[in-house]
């Protein structure tokens, strides 16, 4: 079961190891992405810092980090094909792990029914 | 996320009403056909524009440069100058007092690269003066300028020609920009005439039974047309160019990155108040009758310090930024000698992907002791700043992707 941030991040849950990426919503919002980067890669992350940067022919966009642990894997696929994350963002088109350090975090973020409310 | 902290002219140059202020964007006259088509619609300069339809701008962008694409432009400012007294000369005259080009010598059926300089040689917008070939509505100039500027402009050209031109914001007209290398065949089926323009020519041209002023170049690098049409027959107009199978629709986005790679400034980004014509590489467009030594020499705001910089190279110049790896750099990041050094040397006015390069481009301003290092086997490299990290970029010469007018 997904769960969502307000800044159209998902998340899937796998023990402590939660995988994020951006939402179709949001893919289409940024229109075709050319570059996507890592900045915490291995590194330790809290609600609010950049995990990743994708940036479209227009503009650049930063990806929070939606929970606090570290960032354990980075998708290395959408840094060679930056397309995938347009094409396939719920699958192929994931952007990096956390292995999280505290799995209540995860109450505070929104359940798919709630997403698409926010959505309209 | 989308939380794009970029400063793209899509971006940045948004009219800022504050939401909910009632404000109301300005529509241009194919507002529903941008709907229809479902374009993703944004406020720039006033306007409620296409920014890009379901291609998306990448495939926008190619299609422009293999086959023809059709831009709305129509938020630009169109303003007539008819002179009184039909004297068309003095018109001429009174003009070249605000722009450094030669307006005097431009012939029936042409039209020329301008700007208005301020006194200081910054530049208050840059325009084209097109010269319509007289009929019997009597000769008179036709003048495109920023949908910013547009209202300035106006404004300006009312106060400096009063007594010797009627100035007429043409807001009855729209313009549609026809670009790409197919762009010639798709105009020549409507009006054959079309085909014997030559880059920067003028003509009127009849389309589907609508009168229409054309003029042959643009702003993508790309051989086309810009094609000023009666708002109540824009539509049927655009139907017209659509039907034709070569003929896509692009939006703003595709339009910017296509100049971007073109080497065309963006006014209030590359060019501006602050930027003068020599410093930002558009020396091209001052004849040699308005330099020094020239006929008409002088005589519009800021000429001494334009033309002192033919002679004394500007402190500073706009250069092409050739990113060396993958991330783009945008506009507003600053340019540095080296990984570590503290002084900037520049700074990177426009920037993004170019999907024809496939990979970023810039360009921006650097001090000019970094420009043409020329013989240098390498062309000189410096460092962008882009989110606290100094990423190597080379300085080159522009267009990035070479212009395919048809001269």
């Amino acid at each position: 079961m997904l769960k969502y941030t307000k800044d159209h991040e998902w998340i899937r849950l796998d023990g402590d190891v939660a995988t994020v990426g951006i939402t179709a919503y949001a893919q289409e919002q940024l229109g075709d992405l050319v570059f996507v980067e890592f900045p915490a890669s291995g590194k330790a992350v809290a609600p609010g810092d950049v995990a990743a940067v994708v940036e479209s022919v227009k503009a650049a966009s930063e990806v929070y980090a939606p929970l606090t642990g570290t960032v354990s894997e980075v998708n290395e696929a959408v840094v060679a094909e930056p397309a995938l994350v347009n094409s396939d963002p719920l699958g192929k088109g994931w952007l990096f792990k956390i292995k999280i350090a505290d799995a209540a975090e995860l109450d505070a973020l929104m359940d798919e029914a709630a997403y698409k409310a926010q959505l309209g | 996320m989308p939380s794009p902290h970029s400063d793209t002219h899509i971006d940045t140059h948004v009219d800022t009403a504050p939401a909910g202020s009632g404000a109301a964007l300005k529509r241009t006259p194919l507002h529903a056909l941008h709907l229809e088509h479902g374009a993703k619609m944004a406020p720039f300069s006033g306007y409620d524009m296409p920014i890009q339809y379901p291609a998306g701008i990448l495939k926008e962008h190619l299609h422009t440069r293999a086959s023809a694409s059709l831009f709305d432009v129509s938020h630009m400012g169109q303003v007539l100058l008819r002179p009184v007294a039909g004297d068309l000369g003095a018109l001429a005259k009174a003009l070249e007092k605000l722009v450094p080009v030669d307006v005097c010598a431009l012939a029936p059926g042409r039209q020329r690269y301008a700007m208005f300089t301020n006194a200081q040689g910054g530049i208050l917008d840059d325009l084209m003066i097109g010269r319509p070939v007289a009929e019997d509505g009597g000769e008179h100039f036709m003048l495109v300028v920023n949908a910013s500027r547009k209202d300035a402009d106006t404004a300006l050209l009312t106060e400096a020609l009063a007594g010797v031109a009627a100035v007429e914001r043409r807001d009855d007209l729209a313009l549609i920009a026809l670009q790409g290398p197919l762009a010639h065949r798709v105009l020549a089926a409507l009006d054959a005439d079309a085909e014997a323009m030559k880059f920067m020519d003028l003509r009127g041209l009849r389309l589907g039974g609508v009168e229409c002023l054309v003029t042959r170049g643009g702003y993508t690098g790309e051989d086309g047309f810009e094609i000023s049409v009666p708002a109540a027959a824009a539509e049927a107009t655009a139907r017209l160019l659509l039907a034709d199978p070569a003929v896509a629709l692009a939006g703003l986005g595709a339009r910017d990155s296509l100049r971007l790679e073109a080497g065309l400034c963006l006014y209030g980004s590359d060019i501006d108040e602050t930027t003068t014509p020599v410093e930002a590489g558009l020396g091209f467009a001052i004849q040699k009758s308005r330099r020094t030594g020239g006929s008409r020499a002088g005589g519009f705001p800021g000429a001494d310090m334009i033309l002192r910089q033919f002679e004394e190279p500007p402190r500073r110049r706009r250069v092409g930024l050739k990113p060396l790896g993958r991330a783009p750099v945008r506009g507003g990041a600053q340019l540095y000698e080296s990984e570590t050094a503290t002084a900037p040397i520049g700074t990177v006015t426009s920037g993004g992907f170019g999907p024809s390069v496939d990979g970023p481009v810039a360009m921006g301003y650097v001090e000019i002791g970094y420009v043409g290092a020329g013989a240098a086997a390498s062309p000189p490299t410096v460092y962008a700043d882009v989110r606290g990290r100094r990423l190597p970029v080379a300085i080159v010469d522009l267009p990035f992707t070479p212009h395919r007018y048809r001269r």
